[in-house]
């Protein structure tokens, strides 16, 4: 976790193990140097002590000191046991060593001078017999009121810190806020290198916890007011994550869940890693498209963690049912895991570490917030764009493809969501209503998506009982339909050309018709001079037979005729035949 | 004056009750608040409590641990460890009032 800057670190380090501070101090605290930890009651001083010594010991193998001044051993090992350490046993195993220090007035009188040269000697014998590297002073102020006589306390206290260094341990002096000042008895003024305030406060019933570096010598760091959170598992601080733009990309895509809205997207769907955002008003479909999100990385056997703000999860599961998508196999798979919570339960930034937390332990490759809206009004839109910042940068280091939903408001801007947040998007996918002719209608559009072709039409968005489906919004004419309107025009369309059609069909027929009359003609009059030619020959025939009886009857006359003029008679015909 | 009032002290004690004022110094060395709060101590208890009263130095330098166990932080400091209850002063013990009244030893001369 802890990540080697590239500024040049003049100052060695001291890894603290706690989450996200040794982000924030690019590499904990200065080494072998005192750090002051100030705030006020229960703002968490002792437990960020506490929690150092035990990383230090366990995580870093420097054993601690603890040695303090208001509770007793005993209240000490039951925190700790609160944060899942057993002191009893570090403490027998040598890795850390504890001294109570107790001064009651009552029985102390003071009289002419002294030093504090017993606690240096307590101190010091604690720190050998462990050979420790870490030490904790919890808190030293007490002795103020313990102790009458301020001035040489002051001076011990001064003398204790450089006594301190001298040591070389790595020191953490906790002390109470006061009015003005940062601790009630100035400790601040002994201790040069690196003062942390932790301040505990109810803004809206809401309880925020938040760490200021207020300085660190000779190290840059971050200034901010950071958030942060006690729990069982000690502090975390957000950012818990690093703070700079150098996380992985992926070329590799990952579907939608809808073969059309992949299609849009430049045929493939989104980038892995991306951070998409659908932004819509109530009811247009947000929940089901994350979900369909949802249902398609586990069916590719991704993980998938969905944060559901405004529905339980059974009345998801339940409600995605009835668009046929059955996430409760994935919930039973061990791939999909929901998580519920009224966004106003706590703050945002315990939100924000519950995230990371889960995030951390269910090791997701996708991961829905539906939706956010809920979450950026818990904060100044500051807050909410530093911290968000923070999340998604995380995220994409994780290489975890974010699914984002935005409830935005009737009237509002669509846009609005999220000037603050709309930087860290990668893909914005917009939901709206289209109201058309007496009927509400859902149109989905891409917004941006970086670094891919994407579709710039409206799709009208349906919700099937088969899941998502997108459809191309009917847009002939010069206008954009949707819905009855759309299949309205769509049929309307359908029927004109259907009539075209009919009317082409027709017109088919009609030729077909003509060219078969035609054809009949033909053959009619081809018959016709058929039956004429055939006639004519048969009288050609008969005319032929008619001559040639002829001719026969002369013959038979001539014949008839014999005798006398036979061969005159016979010379004539032949003659005149010569002739014709 | 002293004197009388010192015998007076001594005879009261081992009369009512025979104890031993067992008084333990802690001191870092030979450090110059050190001798003098010695030098202090064995003056008073001499003349309020002759003959029934141990001082017991104890060197942290030497023995550290045992700072702990008394909850000392100052140096020098007398525990008075009998009679009880325990009572501490701490400093070099140069206001003798201051002691006496820290001691309970005026109270328990009267």
């Amino acid at each position: 976790m802890v990540k080697k800057r590239h500024d040049v670190d003049v100052l060695e380090k001291c890894p603290t193990g706690i989450r996200g501070l040794d982000e924030i101090t690019k590499g904990g605290l200065p080494r072998g140097r005192p750090t002051l930890i100030c705030g006020s009651a229960g703002s968490g001083k002792t437990l960020f002590a506490m929690e150092f010594l035990m990383r230090g010991a366990m995580e870093h193998g420097e054993h601690g000191v603890f040695m303090t001044f208001e509770e007793t051993t005993e209240d000490l090992a039951k925190n700790f046991i609160s944060l899942g350490f057993d002191l009893h046993d570090m403490e027998s195993r040598g890795l850390i060593a504890t001294d109570q220090v107790r001064i009651m007035r009552s029985e102390i009188e003071e009289t002419g001078e002294y030093d504090l040269e017993g606690l240096f000697i307590r101190l010091g014998s604690a720190i050998d017999s462990i050979g420790a590297k870490r030490v904790v002073l919890d808190t030293i102020e007490a002795l103020f009121s313990e102790l009458p006589n301020a001035t040489i306390l002051r001076a011990e206290i001064r003398r204790l810190f450089h006594w301190l260094k001298g040591r070389g341990v790595t020191a953490i002096v906790t002390g109470e806020s006061g009015d003005k000042t940062l601790t009630r008895y100035g400790l601040e003024e002994y201790v040069a290198d690196c003062v942390i305030l932790l301040d505990f406060r109810i803004v809206e019933q809401i309880s925020t916890r938040r760490l200021r570096i207020v300085k660190y010598r000779g190290s840059s760091h971050g200034s901010d007011e950071y958030p942060f959170l006690i729990d069982e598992r000690g502090i975390s601080i957000l950012p818990i994550t690093s703070l700079g733009l150098d996380y992985p990309v992926s070329k590799e895509r990952i579907s939608t869940g809808v073969p059309k809205l992949d299609a849009m997207l430049g045929g493939e769907g989104f980038f892995r890693g991306s951070t998409i955002l659908v932004s819509g008003t109530a009811g247009t479909g947000k929940t089901s498209l994350s979900a369909t999100f949802a249902d398609a990385a586990c069916l590719r056997g991704e993980r998938c963690l969905f944060f559901a703000f405004e529905e339980s999860p059974r009345q998801i599961v339940r409600n995605m049912g009835s668009i046929g998508i059955d996430l409760a196999r994935w919930v039973k798979k061990g791939l999909l895991k929901f998580h519920s919570a009224r966004p106003s339960l706590y703050g945002l930034e315990m939100h924000l570490v519950t995230f990371h937390k889960m995030i951390e332990a269910f090791k997701p490759q996708v991961f829905v917030v539906d939706p956010i809206s809920n979450l950026i009004n818990a904060g100044t839109a500051s807050e909410v764009k530093s911290i968000l910042t923070r999340l998604i940068d995380y995220l994409k280091m994780q290489k975890i493809s974010t699914f984002l939903t935005d409830l935005t408001h009737f009237g509002g801007s669509l846009e609005r969501t999220s000037e603050e947040i709309s930087s860290l998007i990668d893909t914005w996918l917009l939901l709206r209503d289209i109201e058309l002719k007496g009927e509400r209608n859902r149109g989905l559009y891409i917004l941006k998506s970086r670094g891919m072709h994407h579709s710039n039409q409206i799709h009208e968005f349906l919700l099937t009982n088969q899941g998502i489906n997108l459809i191309d919004i009917y847009t002939g004419s010069g206008e954009a339909l949707t819905g009855s309107a759309r299949a309205a025009q769509e049929a309307e369309e359908k029927a004109s050309e259907l009539a075209h059609q009919h009317e082409a069909d027709r017109k088919l027929r009609e030729q077909e018709r003509r060219k078969r009359a035609l054809e009949a003609k033909i053959a009619a009059l081809r018959a016709e001079f058929d039956a004429e030619s055939a006639e004519l020959h048969l009288l050609t025939e008969e005319e032929r037979k008619r001559k040639a009886v002829l001719t026969e009857d002369r013959l038979e006359l001539t014949r008839l005729r014999k005798g006398e003029r036979t061969a005159g008679r016979q010379s004539t015909p032949t003659r005149r035949k010569k002739g014709r | 004056m002293k004197a009388a009032s010192s015998g007076k002290v001594k005879k009261a004690k081992t009369d009512s009750t025979g104890e031993i004022w067992n008084l333990r110094l802690y001191v870092a060395g030979q450090t110059k608040k050190s001798i003098t709060a010695f030098a202090n101590l064995k003056e008073i208890c001499e003349e309020h409590l002759a003959g029934k009263y141990r001082i017991e130095v104890i060197d942290l330098l030497k023995n550290p641990q045992l700072a702990k166990g008394d909850q000392i932080i100052a140096i020098p400091t007398l525990v008075r460890k009998l009679p009880e209850p325990l009572k501490k002063i701490i400093g070099d013990l140069a206001n003798t009032e201051r002691v006496l009244v820290g001691l309970d030893i005026r109270n328990a001369s009267g």
